[in-house]
C-alpha cells in the first residue's frame, strides 16, 4: 500500500490546478489553493523520499495492468530526490509569486498553470515507459509555454518563439526515436527495455536511436550545441517564472539523459560517453564564456545555467560510480543555488529598476542582507567552500582525474574560475558601486508591504539555508548520493522491482 | 506498402525541414506540422504494417492468436496527434500574436532577446 504514495506528487498539482479552475474569478481562493497544494507536494515529496531511503524502490502499475504492457511508475533514488528538490522549488516560486506576480497574470490562470507544471515535471521523474514519459514533457512544455507567453510583451513573444519551436522539433525527435525503439524492441517500458536492448540483433540502429535519444534530451537540457534557445528565452518572462525554468526545466533534460544512459542504454555506454565528454567540455565553455559578455543580471545567469549543465553531462559522461554520484549532488546543489540566484535578480531590479548591470548599483550600502543572501548562492555557484558548489565540484573533479581525463578536468577547474569572475561581477556591478544617478526608475521595493516582504524573502532566505546545510552536512547527503548512482549503474535493481522474478 | 510509406516518411522530413528552415512565421509552422506527421507516420510503419488484421481476441480463446496487427503503435499515434493538435493549436495563435504585436513576420527581425539592450 506505501507503493500508492508514488501517485501523490502527480495528482495534487493536478487536482489543486482543476480545483483552481472552479475559482476564476477569486484570485485570492487560488494562492490559498496553491500555498497549500505546494506543502502537501513537499510533504508527499519527503515522504516519498523517506519510505525510497528506508524501503528501496517503489513501483506502480497505473491501472493494474502487469509491466510491461500498462503503464509503470517507479521511484527509485534518483527520481525520489529529483521529486524532493523540483517540490521545495515548486513551493518557494509559489510564495514568491504571491509576492511578485501582477493582478493582469494571476486573474489570466498563473497559479494552475504553475501546478500543472509542476506535475509534468514530477511526472517526467516519475514515470518508467518512455511514451509515457513523452507525454508528460509534453504536459511541461505546455505549461511552461504558456507561463513563457503569459503577459504577451514584445519580447516575451518572441523570446516564446524561440522556446516554442526547437522544443517542438525535439519533441518530434523525441516521437520518432521513441516509434523506432517499438519496433525494434515491442516495447517502451524502461525496465523492459533495460532486459532487452543488450540482446537485440540490430545494434546499429539502436546506436542511431540512442543519438536521437540524446539530442532530444540535450535540447531540453541545453548541451553545446543545442543551447542557444536558453538565453533568448529564460529573460523574458517575469523572474518567478524564469526562476523555476531555470532551477527544473533544464534538469529534467539532464535526468533524462542520466535515466536513458545509465538503465536503458547501458551497453551503448562507451560510444555515447565520449560524445557526451567532448559535449560537456564544449557546454562548460561556452556557457562561461558567454555569461562573461552580459551584462543584464538574468541573461547572465541563463548562461551559466548552460555552463552548470555541462558539469552534470560531465559527471554522466565518466561513467564512473563516484563521477554519477557527484552529478547527481551537483544537480541538486544546482537546482537550489540557481532558483535562488533568480529569486535574488528579481528582488535588485526591484529595488534599482533595472536588470542591466552597468545601471544598477548601491545594493549592499542600502541592503546589506539583501548582500549577504546574494553572496551564498552566488559563492555556492562558484564553489567557494564549505557551501554545496564546493563539494559538488570537488567530487566531479576528483572523479575527472581519477579517470585521466585531463583535458575535460582542466576546463572544468577553468570554468569554476570564470564562474566566479561572474559572479564578482555581479556583486561590483549590482551590490558594491554606487547608483548611477539619476536611477533609470522608481524603488518598487520601498513601497512593498511588511507581508510581501516577508513572502519575498522568505524563499530566498529557505534556499540559501539549504545550500548552507547541504554543505555542513556533505557526507550524510553524499551517501545518499552515492547509493543512488550504485542503484543507477546496477541494471538489474531497476528491472526486479518492476517486473517481478523474471528472467 | 512499407516502401512507399517510408519514402513518404521520408518526403515529409525533408519537407518539414525545409520548411522550418525559412525566415516567414507561417512556413515555419507548416514546417512543424509536416514534422509531426512524419514522426506519426514513422511509428505507424515501424509498428509493422499488417493488412485486413484486426487485434481482436477470436472466440473462446484468451489471447491473440496467430497474426494480428499490434494495437499499440495506433495508440501511440493517436496520442500523439491529440498531443500535436493541442500544441500546434497555441503555437498558430502564439505566431499570430506574435505578427499582431511586433508587426512581422521575418524571423531574421527577432532578434531583440539576442542582443544586449541598446543604450
Amino acid at each position: 500500500m506505501v507503493n500508492q504514495i508514488l501517485v501523490f506528487p502527480i495528482l495534487f498539482p493536478l487536482l489543486s490546478a482543476i480545483t483552481m479552475l472552479f475559482f476564476r474569478r477569486s484570485v485570492a481562493t487560488q494562492r490559498i489553493i496553491s500555498v497549500l497544494s505546494s506543502f502537501l507536494l513537499l510533504a508527499a515529496a519527503g515522504w516519498l523520499l523517506a519510505a525510497v531511503i528506508s524501503g528501496g524502490m517503489l513501483t506502480v502499475q497505473v491501472g493494474g495492468w502487469r509491466a510491461p504492457f500498462g503503464i509503470t511508475l517507479a521511484a527509485d533514488l534518483l527520481s525520489a530526490v529529483m521529486v524532493a528538490a523540483s517540490a521545495l522549488i515548486g513551493l518557494t516560486t509559489v510564495l514568491y509569486s504571491l509576492a511578485t506576480i501582477d493582478r493582469e497574470r494571476e486573474r489570466f490562470f498563473y497559479y494552475p498553470l504553475l501546478q500543472l507544471l509542476m506535475m509534468g515535471i514530477n511526472g517526467a521523474f516519475l514515470t518508467g515507459d518512455i511514451f509515457n514519459l513523452y507525454v508528460w514533457f509534453e504536459v511541461m512544455l505546455i505549461s511552461s509555454f504558456v507561463l513563457l507567453v503569459l503577459g504577451g510583451t514584445p519580447v516575451q513573444l518572441e523570446g516564446a518563439i524561440k522556446y516554442v519551436t526547437i522544443n517542438l522539433l525535439s519533441s518530434s525527435v523525441f516521437l520518432a526515436a521513441a516509434g523506432i525503439l517499438y519496433g525494434m524492441a515491442g516495447t517502451l517500458n524502461m525496465a523492459d527495455l533495460a532486459r532487452i536492448t543488450p540482446h537485440l540483433p540490430q545494434q546499429n540502429l539502436l546506436a542511431v536511436v540512442s543519438v536521437l535519444f540524446m539530442i532530444t534530451f540535450g535540447v531540453k537540457a541545453a548541451v553545446f550545441p543545442l543551447f542557444f534557445w536558453l538565453p533568448a528565452s529564460y529573460h523574458t518572462p517575469p523572474v518567478a517564472v524564469s526562476a523555476i525554468f531555470a532551477g527544473l526545466l533544464t534538469k529534467v533534460g539532464v535526468y533524462a539523459l542520466i535515466r536513458f544512459f545509465t538503465t536503458i542504454f547501458s551497453h551503448e555506454a562507451v560510444f555515447i560517453d565520449e560524445v557526451l565528454l567532448a559535449a560537456s567540455a564544449l557546454t562548460m565553455l561556452s556557457g562561461v564564456l558567454g555569461a562573461a559578455a552580459q551584462y543584464d543580471f538574468r541573461r547572465l545567469l541563463s548562461f551559466h545555467i548552460i555552463s552548470q549543465i555541462g558539469y552534470m553531462i560531465f559527471g554522466l559522461a565518466l561513467h564512473s560510480p563516484l563521477a554519477i554520484a557527484g552529478a547527481l549532488f551537483y544537480i541538486v546543489h544546482n537546482i537550489i543555488a540557481k532558483t535562488n540566484l533568480f529569486y535574488i535578480s528579481g528582488i535588485v531590479e526591484r529595488i534599482t529598476g533595472t536588470f542591466d548591470l552597468k545601471k544598477s548599483g548601491g545594493v549592499y550600502a542600502a541592503h546589506p542582507v539583501i548582500g549577504m543572501l546574494f553572496l551564498i548562492p552566488a559563492l555556492a555557484l562558484a564553489g567557494i567552500p564549505p557551501l554545496s558548489g564546493f563539494w559538488a565540484k570537488f567530487v566531479i573533479i576528483k572523479a575527472g582525474f581519477q579517470a585521466g581525463e585531463y583535458a575535460v578536468t582542466g576546463i572544468a577547474l577553468l570554468v569554476g574560475l570564470l564562474t566566479l569572475f561572474s559572479m564578482m561581477k555581479i556583486w561590483n556591478e549590482a551590490f558594491w558601486k554606487d547608483l548611477p544617478q539619476p536611477q533609470v526608475e522608481g524603488n518598487r521595493y520601498e513601497t512593498m508591504g511588511f507581508g510581501r516582504r516577508l513572502l519575498l524573502f522568505s524563499p530566498v532566505v529557505v534556499l540559501g539555508l539549504v545550500t548552507v546545510l547541504l554543505g555542513v552536512f556533505f557526507e550524510p547527503v553524499f551517501r545518499l548520493a552515492e547509493t543512488a548512482a550504485a542503484q543507477l549503474l546496477d541494471t538489474q535493481a531497476y528491472i526486479t522491482p518492476v517486473l517481478g522474478r523474471v528472467k | 506498402m512499407t516502401l512507399l510509406l517510408a519514402i513518404v516518411t521520408g518526403c515529409l522530413y525533408a519537407a518539414g525541414i525545409f520548411l522550418i528552415l525559412r525566415r516567414n512565421m507561417v512556413k515555419v509552422i507548416f514546417g512543424l506540422i509536416l514534422l509531426g506527421h512524419a514522426a506519426n507516420l514513422l511509428i505507424f510503419t515501424v509498428g509493422r504494417l499488417t493488412k485486413g488484421i484486426p487485434a481482436f481476441v477470436p472466440e473462446g480463446s484468451d489471447i491473440l492468436t496467430g497474426r494480428f496487427a499490434d494495437p499499440l503503435p495506433q495508440a501511440l499515434i493517436l496520442t500523439a496527434i491529440v498531443i500535436g493538435f493541442g500544441v500546434q493549436a497555441f503555437t498558430i495563435v502564439l505566431f499570430k500574436r506574435t505578427w499582431l504585436t511586433l508587426g512581422t513576420e521575418d524571423l531574421d527581425m527577432m532578434k531583440t532577446t539576442d542582443e544586449p539592450p541598446k543604450e
